[in-house]
């Protein structure tokens, strides 16, 4: 057995070689490299036999568009509004059947209690808390999930998202940020902690803190139900394609602010509190590659549709039996839900909200996905409208509680624009070991979302558009 | 008779040209001896992003993409 | 957990076992430790998940921001731990990922190393391979996304590689499960049935050679030859930074240390 080496020999003669390395021209290191390059080029000859007669396939060609001046970037937002656009027009049907078959459970589930002659509580903390928002996530969720990460999914076993890298690198290297940040970014439309995470392909400490503070301004998929069903009812149309249409347009705008804001922030950072100057970048262009489409969605339904989908369902399950018990539970005349919201109601007012939304976003902490549901249950309890049937009748709730255009554009702006959700900040605390950071992680966005949505609120309120 | 030298990131698409010399340093330069960009190697300019910037070079079969400020730094000779 | 050792219970599989729980490597009974190193892009995720299917397991590196993935198959009644190491071009270079492929295939002693390769790309995939071979005796190459190399018109002569590299080489198309039968067996021939390799040295050039024969001696006295190749560990002296270095001097110091520790244990350790 060999005795035990205390490190210092080897950085004696680690010390003892400096002469080595540091003189003459060519470093050692270069001709090791250029050795290994030397001997694998020969042997790659030997042993690798071209056929002649190679037919160009269409691989050979597509980047000619791709990564083009002119194609480049039309074709980028073509295929972003392509993709929502088939998100919310394939998961309008789906979402509706699921809607109309859970929400006829309810009233079994009802009959039920009924039978036993469950106490009226119960029922309600059971069924119209927890069941109701169980019932509203899965069918507002499930289907564009089921849509949106299989397609993602393609894009990314096609070898697509490389050329996103490489098409928008030097609008983030003007952002002193990295161009793999987009990388983060695309995770990050599927779950911003998943986006928060996967910052760490960005190799320079300052870059991947950009990246991880300005992640939460992608809308992730707890966030897309609430654009989608709020753009799609106030984007009025009476055709069924054209206003699905109007609201994937509607979405990438959105999305697009979101990514604007993502430059401006990173620019900002880099010139503040994380100054610095861009890294290099070194990116590998993978040949294109037909994705096996069995594969992608068994992938994409397993690692990413259900995994989301659960994480929703458990934190949906409690959030919708507390909002129950809130607006059910009276001081006096008020019920605690409108007590609260009346509390948050001036400052809601002052940046184009009301107070039950600012209540359901805060609500909404634990997962942005019952954002909605539990915005629905309070104004339900509040007794305007006492049963809802089904996904359509929603713009008949919010119209009823005063809802304007700018309700509803403030509501999306607030979306994409406020705290990340605290599976999100605990990754940025695991991410960056740093208490700090995850504090500005909930600073920075939730700034921008009060000022945004009160500019755009108070210029809306003197020019009396509302 | 030997060509003057020229900065990677002059070529334009489609050109061919043989590293003589890399003037990157530190991580980066490893990362460039890693892909096999060593003195004699062949690259050729595929195409140029949108923006002109960064640049992807075919190499030793595969595509990889610099930023010009780096690809300035690798002096090559065409071919 | 205490844990019985069965008939392999001597110093070296010990020692092997605590090196492998400073990168979170937990082996349960007779299981070969089996490290997958590859480039980026070249299908080395499908390899694993094809191997392991859904017996996987995700954490992150000890003490790092790295993604770890660990999976289990069985062949022929053995079992085997199969690591994923970051995907990476090199083991020279210093970034985070780099540095944990490099200390695991180095220290983490696993039973055998496979190296995934690109075979559309196999000039540029090969240097990782030899990197891997001048750490390792013990590596197994797979030369993946054959098909893609089929549809390129590439033919590639497997036995005058296999015979000029020395180490088993076994051509596969992970997405379409071609070869991975034979990549099971390779592995099973190498830590099972012990079969030997000869893997090929890099052929450097007579300056190189130089500086390392000139440097030999000195690495030789350190007896460190049970933990890393001398040649191997000169060059590095002549060619890295002097963190790399550090690094070899704390796994070296680490690893008679632990064994020393584990033999007074006898037979048994606490995980």
């Amino acid at each position: 057995m060999s005795t035990l080496n205390p490190p210092d020999p080897l950085l004696k003669i680690y010390s003892d070689t400096e002469s080595v390395r540091s003189s003459s021209g060519i470093p050692i290191a270069d001709r090791v490299v250029t050795d290994i390059f030397a001997y694998t080029e020969k042997l790659t000859q030997r042993v690798v036999i071209r056929e002649e007669g190679l037919q160009s396939s269409w691989k050979d060609n597509i980047d000619k568009f791709v990564i083009s001046r002119v194609f480049g970037y039309p074709l980028m937002l073509l295929l972003l509004g392509a993709v929502f656009w088939l998100t919310i027009a394939g998961a309008n049907v789906p979402s509706a059947m699921i809607a109309s078959v859970l929400f006829a459970f309810q009233d079994v589930l009802t009959h039920w209690f009924q039978l036993v002659q469950a106490p009226a509580w119960l029922h309600g903390v059971l069924v119209l808390g927890m069941y109701r928002t169980l019932a509203w996530v899965t069918a507002v969720m499930l289907p564009p999930m089921a849509i949106f990460f299989p397609l993602f999914t393609l894009l990314e076993d096609l070898g697509y998202l490389p050329r996103v890298v490489f098409n928008l690198d030097n609008m983030f290297k003007k952002a002193n940020a990295c161009g793999k940040q987009c990388l983060t970014m695309c995770m990050g439309f599927g779950c911003n902690a998943a986006g928060v995470v996967s910052a760490r392909i960005i190799d320079s400490p300052r870059e991947r803190l950009i990246a991880i503070l300005t992640n939460n301004f992608v809308p992730c998929n707890g966030r897309f139900p609430t654009l989608i069903a709020i753009a799609s009812i106030f984007m009025a149309s009476t055709l069924f394609l054209s206003q699905s249409l109007l609201a994937a347009g509607m979405i990438t705008l959105i999305v697009l602010l979101g990514i604007g804001f993502t430059f401006v922030v990173s620019w900002a950072l880099s010139k503040t509190i994380l100054k610095g100057e861009p890294s290099s970048v070194v990116l590998e262009l993978p040949p294109y590659r037909l994705p096996k489409v069995g594969a992608v969605f068994y992938r994409s339904l397993i690692d990413r549709t259900i995994f989301v989908l659960r994480r929703a369902l458990v934190v949906a399950a409690p959030a919708g039996a507390l909002t129950w018990i809130l607006a059910n539970v009276y001081i006096g005349d008020v019920s605690v839900i409108a007590s609260i919201a009346g509390v948050l109601d001036p400052i809601a007012k002052a940046i184009g909200l009301d107070g039950f939304i600012l209540m359901a976003f805060i609500l909404g902490l634990p997962a942005n996905e019952i954002v909605v549901p539990v915005l629905l249950m309070s104004y339900l309890a509040t007794g305007q409208l006492t049963e809802f049937d089904s996904l359509f009748e929603l713009k008949k709730i919010l119209l009823a509680n005063g809802w304007t255009w700018l309700t509803a554009f403030n509501t999306m702006l607030f979306a994409l624009l406020h705290w990340p959700c605290a599976t999100t900040l605990l990754s940025m605390y695991k991410e960056t070991g740093s208490k700090k950071w995850t504090f500005m992680g909930f600073m920075i966005p939730t700034v921008i979302a009060f000022s945004v949505c009160f500019i755009v609120a108070q210029v809306v309120y003197f020019l009396g558009l509302v | 008779m030997k060509l003057l030298s020229v900065p990677l990131s002059t070529l334009k698409p489609g050109e061919k040209s043989n590293v003589v010399h890399l003037d990157v340093l530190g991580l980066l330069r490893r990362r460039i001896l890693d892909l096999g960009i060593v003195p004699g190697t062949v690259l050729t300019c595929i195409g140029k992003a949108p923006a002109g910037d960064p640049i992807a070079y075919l190499i030793r079969g595969t595509v990889i993409a610099l930023r010009s400020e780096d690809a300035c730094l690798i002096a090559v000779e065409q071919v | 957990m205490k844990l019985k050792l069965g008939d392999h219970s001597n110093a070296l599989q010990y020692h092997s076992r605590v090196m492998r729980e400073q990168f979170g490597i937990r082996t349960t009974g007779e299981q070969y430790v089996i490290a997958l190193a590859g480039n980026p892009n070249v299908g080395k995720s499908t390899v694993f998940n094809a191997l392991t299917g859904l017996h996987q397991h995700t954490g992150n590196w000890p003490g790092k921001t790295v993604d770890n993935a660990q999976g289990n198959y069985s062949y022929r009644n053995k079992s085997f731990l199969l690591v994923d190491l970051p995907g990476t071009y090199s083991l020279l270079a210093h970034s985070v990922e780099e540095e944990i492929a490099r200390d695991f295939i180095c220290f983490g002693q696993p039973d055998a190393t496979i190296v995934v390769l690109d075979a559309t790309s196999l000039e540029r995939n090969l240097n990782l391979a030899l990197q891997v071979m001048e750490i390792s005796s013990k590596v197994i190459i797979c030369v993946n996304l054959i098909d893609e190399a089929r549809k390129k018109k590439l033919s590639i002569n497997f036995d005058e590689l296999e015979k000029e590299l020395g180490v088993p080489i076994v051509p596969t198309a992970a997405r379409n499960r071609e070869g991975l039968a034979d990549l099971q067996k390779a592995v099973y021939s190498m830590v099972v049935e012990k079969k030997k390799t000869w893997p090929k040295q890099i052929p450097y050039s007579e300056e190189v050679e130089q500086a390392i024969s000139a440097l030999l001696p000195k690495v030789e006295e350190l007896s460190l030859a049970r933990v890393v190749n001398p040649k191997w560990l000169a060059l590095r002296l002549l060619d890295s930074d002097v963190s790399f270095i550090e690094t070899i001097s704390r796994y070296s110091a680490i690893q008679p240390l632990r064994t020393v520790a584990s033999q007074r244990q006898g037979g048994e350790f606490t995980l």
